[in-house]
C-alpha cells in the first residue's frame, strides 16, 4: 500500500480558527480532518500514514524554519507521495500549501500535490513548478476536491504518466500535454461558436501567449569598422547538411566556416528547411544568406569585416525555447569574438 | 444548391480479375490500375498494394489520400478543372464508396511527406489507418523534376480514385445525406432568428508543391472568394501538398471537410450556414494582407454573425490566421480558429508563431511536437529510410528494428486543422 | 537586426530592428529577375540593413526604406 503524508492548516485540524493561526507545526499519527475524505477516495490502494498540521500565521512568518521542520517530519515517514490542503480560497493556507509542497518536492525528491481555488495566491506562485489541482472557493468543494485529488495523487505516486490539465483537473501549468477530447475538433469549434454568438462563457483551448520584449540596442558607431555576422534560420548549410540539422523542430543549429568564401552557390551550399519550397534557396543560397554582397561591402569599406563563420538552424516548427537556447549559447560566442553586430535572415 | 451524398460502404479490398465493389467489398484490378498510372510517362514504373485496418502495414512517405466518389446526377465530374471539365459542381447526386481511400507515395521531396500506421499507436492518430487503402507506389523517371514529379503524382491519385469511383456509379447507397446551401435572401426568410455563420477555410499556398487548387486554379494565384459547402463534397479544392504531414489537408479532408459537416448538422437548427470563404496563404507579406483583408469583407458583405476560421500547416500561415482574426473581429464579427501546435518536444515552449488577444476561442489539435513511438510493421510499403529527415524525424529516429521514435508531426493528418480529429492539447 | 518578410511574426516576437524583404523562401532575392537585377535587391536591402543598425530606435521599428 502506497504511503501517504498530509499537510492540513490548525483550521482543518479543528484547532481553531484566526486565532489558533500561531501554533507551530506538528505531525500526528494516521488522519486528521479531511484525510478521511481521501481514505475514502484511496480505498485499499494507499494509506495517509501521518498528517502534518501547521498554523497558517505560524507558518507564513516562520517559512524557513516551519518548511526544515516540517521536511524532517516527513522523512521519518519516507511516503510516496506527499499531499497538501486543498486549500480553497484561504490565502495563507494556499501559500503554505504550495510552499511545503515545494520543498518536500525539492529536498525529498517526492511526488507532491496540493489543490486550492484558481485565484487564490498560491495558485499563481507554484502551479507551473507543481501539480494543483482547482478547486471551487470554498471547503463546501471538498468532496469534488479530493475526487479529483486522489486518483491522480496515485498516479504520481506510482510515477505513471500524467495525462493534460484537461482530463488530471490540475491547474494548466505552461506545459502543453496531448489527450483525446470527447468530440471532434470541428464540432468544439462549432459549440465555442454558438457560445461566443449567444454571450454565454466559453473556454480557449489555446491561452494567447506573452512573447517577451528586449530594450534595443544602441546603434553602431562607425559601421565600417563594424565586424558583421550572419544568422538565419533559413536553413542554410553546406551541401550535404553535416551536422543533420532537422528539416523541422530543430534541435540544434551549425556554425560554419565562410572564411574566403566570396560567393554560395548551388554546389558548395544548401538548406536543411522542410517548411519551404527549397527550390530557390538550393539554386543561389545567397537569397537567403547574402554572403556575396556583404563580401561586397567588406571590400568596399562599407562594413568593417564580414564575421568569419555563420550560424543557422532551421526555424521550421522549432520551440521558441530551443531558439533561445541557441541564440544565448551563439550570442555569448558572437560577443567574445567582438563581433559588432548580427544581420539575422529568416524564411 | 443541393447536394445528395450516396454512402456505399467499403469493409474490405481486395485484388481480383475484375474490379467492382460486392457486397460492401471493393475488388480491385492491379494491371488496369498500373496501365492507368503508367500512362503518364513521367512514370518508369507503379506498383499498387493493399493496406486494411488492423493490417500490420506502414505506409511512407505517404503524399495524399482521396476518397473515391463518382457524380451520378447533377452537372460536371469529380475534381472539376483537375480531371473534370471546369463545370460547377456541388449539386445532384454524388455516390461515395465511404471507407474506401487511395494513397499516393513516393519520394518527392522527402521531408515533406508523411507515415500511415495501419495498426498499432501510430494507427491512433490517423484517421486514414480506418479505411481500406488502395496505395500507389510510382517510381519516377529518371532526372524528373520534383515539381513535376508532383503533379504527376497528384494526377495519378485523382485518376485511380476517378477508377474506382465509377465502379458505385449505379450502386444504389447504403445511406443519403442531404446537404443543402439556401441563397443569402433566402437563407433570411427561413431562418430569421439564427445567427448566420460562414467558414473561413485556409487553404496552403506557399508555392510550387505547397499548393492547394481550386477548380485547377493554384489557389495563390487568387483573391479571397466564396463557395457552395458542397462543391468542395464534389472535389472543387484538392490538394498538392508537399508539406508537414500531420497539419496538410489532403483532398481526403477536403472532400470530408468535418467543419463542413459539422456546420450542416446545426443549420437551421442553432445556426444559419451561409457558406465558406476561401483563403489563401502565400509567401508575400503583401498577398497575406489583401487576403485576409478579403476575408474581413466578405464576411461583413454577407452580413455574417460569426466565422470558423481553420488554418494549415504551421509558422508564417499562423500570421494568416491571427490576420483573418484580428480583421474579421474589427467588423464585429465572432470568430473561432482552429489550429495545431508547436510547443516543443517537451511541451513548454509557445505554441504559435504570431499571436493577439482577439484571438480569445482558438481549438487546438493538439501538439505536433510531441514524441511518440512507432512499433516496427511486418510490413512496409515505400521508403522507411526517410523517417530520419521527414518533417518531425530527427537522426536515429529509424531504429535498426524498424521502430520509430519521431515526433507526431510524422504522422499524415494527427493534428489536422480542419478539426477532424479527437486530439488536443492543454 | 531581423531581416524577413513576415513582418507581423518579427513584430510579435519581440525585433526591434526589422527590414522587409521578399518572400518567404527567398527573402533576400527574386528568381524572376535576372542574377544582376536579383543582386541589385540585395545590395539595396543590406544598405537599408545597415542603415538600421546604424539608427537609434526607442521602440521595434520597421525600416521599409
Amino acid at each position: 500500500m502506497l504511503k501517504v503524508v498530509h499537510y492540513i492548516n490548525q483550521f482543518f485540524a479543528n484547532i481553531g480558527g484566526e486565532e489558533m493561526a500561531h501554533v507551530p507545526a506538528e505531525i500526528r499519527e494516521g488522519i486528521v480532518g479531511p484525510g478521511l475524505a481521501f481514505k475514502q477516495a484511496f480505498g485499499d490502494e494507499a494509506e495517509i500514514v501521518a498528517t502534518v498540521v501547521c498554523g497558517d500565521s505560524y507558518f507564513n512568518e516562520n517559512m524557513e524554519k516551519a518548511k526544515k521542520d516540517i521536511i524532517e517530519m516527513v522523512k521519518k515517514y519516507n511516503p510516496d507521495i506527499f499531499i497538501a490542503g486543498p486549500a480553497f480560497n484561504a490565502g495563507r493556507y494556499g501559500v503554505a500549501c504550495g510552499t511545503i509542497a515545494q520543498a518536500v518536492k525539492d529536498e525529498l525528491k517526492i511526488p507532491v500535490l496540493t489543490g486550492m481555488y484558481e485565484e487564490n495566491p498560491g495558485a499563481d506562485m507554484f502551479k507551473n513548478s507543481i501539480y494543483i489541482v482547482s478547486t471551487k472557493n470554498s471547503a463546501a468543494g471538498m468532496r469534488k476536491a479530493v475526487k479529483t485529488m486522489a486518483p491522480l495523487a496515485l498516479k504520481l505516486a506510482k510515477e505513471e504518466k500524467i495525462g493534460s490539465s484537461a482530463e488530471e483537473g490540475y491547474m494548466p501549468n505552461g506545459k502543453r500535454v496531448n489527450f483525446y477530447e470527447k468530440d471532434r475538433g470541428s464540432k468544439r469549434a462549432v459549440k465555442m461558436l454558438l457560445n461566443k454568438l449567444n454571450g454565454k462563457p466559453f473556454t480557449t483551448e489555446f491561452p494567447m501567449p506573452d512573447f517577451d520584449r528586449v530594450p534595443p540596442n544602441p546603434p553602431v558607431k562607425d559601421i565600417t569598422k563594424a565586424t558583421i555576422a550572419l544568422v538565419t534560420s533559413g536553413g542554410i548549410v553546406p551541401k550535404g547538411n553535416p551536422d543533420h540539422i532537422e528539416s523541422s523542430s530543430a534541435s540544434k543549429y551549425g556554425k560554419y566556416d565562410i572564411d574566403g568564401v566570396m560567393d554560395l552557390t548551388e554546389e558548395t551550399f544548401q538548406t536543411a528547411h522542410g517548411g519551404y519550397d527549397p527550390v530557390y534557396a538550393n539554386e543561389d543560397p545567397d537569397r537567403v544568406l547574402p554572403v556575396d554582397i556583404m563580401r561586397e561591402f567588406e571590400k568596399e569599406g562599407k562594413i568593417g569585416k564580414l564575421y568569419r563563420y555563420f550560424y543557422a538552424t532551421v526555424g521550421n516548427g522549432t520551440a521558441v525555447k530551443n531558439a533561445k537556447a541557441f541564440a544565448e549559447k551563439y550570442a555569448k560566442e558572437l560577443k567574445a569574438d567582438g563581433v559588432d553586430a548580427v544581420i539575422l535572415t529568416s524564411t | 444548391m443541393k447536394l445528395e451524398l450516396g454512402y456505399i460502404f467499403i469493409k474490405d479490398i481486395q485484388f481480383a480479375e475484375q474490379s467492382k465493389v460486392e457486397n460492401g467489398t471493393l475488388y480491385v484490378n492491379k494491371e488496369d490500375v498500373k496501365a492507368l498510372i503508367l500512362e503518364d510517362q513521367n512514370f518508369k514504373s507503379a506498383d499498387v498494394e493493399l493496406a486494411r485496418p488492423g493490417e500490420s502495414i506502414r505506409i511512407i512517405p505517404v503524399k495524399d489520400v482521396i476518397e473515391p466518389r463518382v457524380k451520378v446526377e447533377g452537372p460536371g465530374g469529380i475534381f472539376p478543372g483537375m480531371i473534370s471539365k471546369v463545370e460547377t459542381v456541388g449539386s445532384g447526386k454524388t455516390n461515395v464508396l465511404k471507407g474506401a481511400a487511395v494513397v499516393t507515395t513516393g519520394k518527392i521531396v522527402g521531408f515533406q511527406e508523411g507515415i500511415i500506421d495501419m495498426k498499432g499507436p501510430g494507427a491512433e492518430y490517423t484517421p486514414f489507418s480506418k479505411l481500406n487503402n488502395l496505395v500507389l507506389k510510382c517510381e519516377p523517371i529518371d532526372g524528373l523534376k520534383q515539381h513535376e514529379h508532383e503533379k504527376a503524382l497528384r494526377f495519378a491519385g485523382y485518376k485511380v480514385a476517378e477508377y474506382l469511383g465509377n465502379l458505385a456509379k449505379s450502386l444504389t447507397p447504403d445511406e443519403v445525406h442531404t446537404f443543402e446551401t439556401p441563397s443569402l435572401t433566402e437563407g433570411l426568410k427561413l431562418y430569421p432568428d439564427l445567427p448566420r455563420v460562414a467558414y473561413v477555410l485556409m487553404l496552403q499556398s506557399q508555392g510550387l508543391m505547397h499548393d492547394t487548387y481550386v477548380y485547377g486554379v493554384d489557389a495563390k494565384k487568387s483573391l479571397t472568394t466564396m463557395i457552395y459547402p458542397t462543391e468542395i463534397m464534389d472535389g472543387a479544392i484538392v490538394s498538392g501538398n508537399c508539406v508537414s504531414a500531420c497539419d496538410k489537408n489532403t483532398t481526403y479532408h477536403h472532400l470530408n471537410n468535418p467543419v463542413i459537416q459539422d456546420l450542416f448538422e446545426q443549420h437551421g437548427k442553432t445556426l444559419n450556414f451561409v457558406c465558406v470563404i476561401i483563403s489563401n496563404e502565400n509567401v508575400y507579406l503583401a498577398d497575406k494582407e489583401r487576403s485576409s483583408n478579403w476575408s474581413a469583407k466578405l464576411a461583413e458583405l454577407l452580413g455574417v454573425d460569426g466565422v470558423i476560421v481553420s488554418e494549415e500547416g504551421f509558422g508564417n500561415p499562423d500570421t494568416d490566421l491571427i490576420m483573418n482574426c484580428k480583421k474579421i473581429e474589427s467588423k464585429g464579427i465572432k470568430t473561432v480558429l482552429i489550429t495545431d501546435e508547436y510547443a516543443g518536444r517537451d511541451g513548454t515552449s509557445q505554441s504559435l508563431a504570431d499571436a493577439d488577444a482577439k484571438a480569445n476561442a482558438v481549438v487546438s489539435g493538439g501538439n505536433a511536437n510531441e514524441v511518440i513511438e512507432l512499433p516496427p510493421m511486418d510490413k512496409v510499403i515505400g521508403h522507411p529510410e526517410v523517417v530520419d529527415t521527414i518533417a518531425g524525424g530527427f537522426d536515429g529516429s529509424l531504429h535498426d528494428d524498424g521502430s520509430i521514435t519521431a515526433e507526431l508531426q510524422v504522422i499524415t493528418g494527427a493534428t489536422n486543422e480542419m478539426g477532424f480529429n479527437r486530439l488536443s492539447a492543454r | 537586426m531581423h531581416m524577413c518578410t513576415i513582418v507581423p511574426i518579427s513584430l510579435t516576437v519581440g525585433a526591434n530592428r526589422i527590414v522587409p524583404t521578399i518572400a518567404i523562401p527567398h527573402p533576400l532575392g527574386d528568381p524572376s529577375l535576372s542574377m544582376e537585377e536579383e543582386k541589385d535587391i540585395r545590395r539595396k536591402l543590406l544598405s537599408r540593413a545597415l542603415k538600421a543598425l546604424q539608427t537609434e530606435v526607442s521602440e521595434q521599428t520597421v525600416f521599409e526604406d
